[in-house]
């Protein structure tokens, strides 16, 4: 118990499922969208990890004399509108957004299950005031949000994973808040406490262990969002480094030029992004359907 | 019924309040002084603390708070930095566009969305609803610019049937401003069709393990008729909540169609006060989101009274 507490919420899957039978990954590795979705997932963690091993070309290489270059032999993705190989970049450019995404996912997971477990635990006052503040927060586009504490506080690679972590902790800690809730009144808990048992400990050593299955299924959904918003900012033109590659902020400076016929500057890095949220949906539906059953 | 409605309101306004809290208070640390951004670099530091003085920029920020609100709740949402005038006309003028932008989505997703959710759950279990459902969830997590940029390459690059950007001009009759907006509507249907088509399933699913429903089937009456009178007439109602409640997920993809789009929103209108550092036009702007937000929420909460007779004569169990 101690140490399945002890360990990152995000890391733990519950070691039996609900059946009792099988333990949780060889019930998931027996989903085809989740062989599918880890697949993708898999292959974009490679290109992030060793994205400049990997690229045929030097992703920030400017030639030239190739400019806007269609797919060709050489360049299987064509050339942007400095010469630059667009394959290349979209190799290099898994590593920013696998970077930020899921320390922001991971913060907010971590402050937001704390959260949850105080407001589903102590009610009251701390739960009434979140609540509220929850309703704010959801009142506005994430994006919005996200984007007004990015412009007040600068871009940065620290900044944006706090800002989307923060943005991230009152939605994780409503869900968790209700898991607790069903827990709440259960016989162990009657026991824990006339056992003498600290607030601390009920909340993380008795409640924990049983709501791991609903934080883990919140982590991947939201570090979907994350995607969703690192992408989006860096589309709006907040990433970090300028001339680095980024697929939202290539498709930033490169959109514009669709009109001309330019399509793949932009296509291709739309569609890295697309296929990353895919693979963490099918990812993450494949993990709800587990904790589910 | 009104006292329900009442405490909903009251909440609402509760929320409303914090918002602008937030709202102004971000606006008030973002870098950059108001007068120096308007009058440029080469302006007199006179000049620049004369501005401050007129733009009410150098008084204490509580005082400064406190007037912006009274003058919202006044209807005056201030001056604009950049354009030196009322910010209410283009807030206004902006809604008005976002608005048909997202009246064409929401006519296509509706029908289209509780299709996709009634068909996943007449199916169950089969491929076909595991297919709708993987859909759904998938499309609701691509970024709209995203798939923006996919309908453009296609449609406007590739086939060239339609135009790339949204911009028909204000004058433009009814039909060509349709066509304008086709593609920019395309990413906010995406998006929003999984939201609704679970929605739908899900109260589909449980409409039709219900005891009327299993009645319905063994009184004899064909399948199609228990599911048109007895099934969807209950099913449909969390769903038009759900539809409500997407309206903040909707702005926020207005904020990134509109970008990509170059079409004259509130969200492109937000964008570019952000950028410009209008605070004014900015703090009204997400204010006026907010407001928008909480409305269609009241409306979905009404709705669902109205709809649901039990809930009028027991009284509302918050």
């Amino acid at each position: 118990m101690t140490e399945v507490a002890a360990a990152a919420p995000a890391e733990i899957i519950p070691a039996v499922s609900a059946r009792g039978e099988l333990p949780a990954w060889r019930l998931l590795i027996r989903r085809p969208s989740f062989l599918v979705g880890a697949t993708m997932l898999l292959f974009w963690v490679v290109c992030a990890l060793f994205g400049n091993a990997i690229a045929p070309h030097d992703p920030l290489a400017q030639q030239l004399l190739s400019i806007n270059k269609p797919p060709s032999a050489a360049h299987w993705f064509g050339t942007d509108s400095l010469g630059r190989d667009v394959l290349s970049r979209v190799i290099v450019g898994a590593g920013p957004i696998l970077t930020v995404a899921p320390l922001a996912t991971l913060l907010g997971t971590v402050l937001g299950t704390a959260l949850g477990l105080a407001m589903g635990y102590f009610g009251g006052l701390l739960d009434a005031l979140v609540s509220r503040l929850v309703e704010a927060v959801l009142a506005l586009p994430a994006v919005i949000v996200i984007f007004l504490f990015i412009v007040a506080l600068g871009t940065s690679v620290s900044t944006l994973i706090i800002v989307i972590g923060f943005i991230f902790t009152p939605l994780i800690a409503r869900t968790v808040r209700s898991a607790v809730q069903v827990e709440r009144h259960l016989d162990y808990l009657s026991s824990a406490r006339l056992l003498g048992e600290r607030p601390i400990r009920i909340m993380f050593v008795e409640i924990l262990p049983n709501v791991v299955p609903t934080v883990v299924v919140e982590f991947t959904v939201r570090l979907g969002y994350a995607i969703f918003a690192v992408a989006t900012l860096a589309f709006l033109g907040f990433s970090v480094q300028v001339s680095a590659p980024n697929w939202g902020s290539d498709i930033n400076s490169s959109y514009g030029l669709l009109g001309a016929g330019y399509w793949w500057e932009t296509l291709f890095p739309a569609l890295a992004i697309a296929s990353l949220v895919v693979a963490i949906n099918l990812v993450a539906d494949s993990i709800q359907q587990v904790v589910s059953e | 019924m009104t006292r329900y409605l009442l405490r909903r309101v009251g909440l609402a306004i509760v929320t409303l309040w914090i918002l602008s809290v937030i709202v102004f208070f971000a606006g008030q640390i973002l870098p950059g002084d108001p007068a120096r951004a308007t009058l440029g670099p080469l302006a007199a530091p006179s000049a620049v603390r004369a501005l401050d003085h007129q733009l009410g920029v150098d008084r204490p920020l509580v005082t400064q708070y406190l007037s912006w609100l009274g003058g919202l709740l006044h209807g005056d949402m201030g001056t604009s930095y950049a354009y030196q005038s009322a910010v209410s006309p283009f807030i206004r003028a902006a809604l008005i566009n976002s608005a048909k932008l997202a009246a064409l989505a929401l006519i296509v997703i509706i029908p289209l969305g509780i299709l996709g959710g009634v068909i996943a759950a007449l199916n169950y279990g089969r491929p076909i609803d595991r297919v709708i459902s993987l859909f759904g969830s998938s499309a609701a997590t691509v970024p709209e610019f995203v798939s923006g940029i996919v309908v453009i390459v296609v449609f406007g690059v590739a086939l060239k049937v339609l135009p790339v950007t949204a911009a028909a001009g204000t004058g433009a009759p009814f039909l060509t401003q349709l066509k304008y907006l086709i593609l920019p509507a395309v990413p906010l249907v995406l998006v929003l069709f999984g939201y609704i088509a679970r929605m739908a399933r899900a109260g589909t699913v449980e409409a039709l393990e219900s005891d009327y429903a299993r009645t319905a089937t063994l009184k004899g009456l064909k399948r199609s008729v228990v599911i048109r009178r007895h099934v969807l007439r209950n099913s449909l109602l969390p769903t038009i909540t759900v539809i409500a409640t997407q309206t903040g997920y909707l702005i926020g993809g207005l904020v990134i169609v509109e970008t990509l789009f170059n079409y004259q929103g509130i969200g492109k209108l937000i964008f570019s006060a952000a950028t410009a550092k209008d605070f004014p036009m900015l703090e009204a702007g997400v204010l006026t989101i907010g407001v928008v937000y909480m409305v269609a929420t009241l409306v979905a909460d009404m709705l669902t009274f109205s709809l649901n007779p039990r809930l009028r004569v027991g009284g509302w169990s918050d």
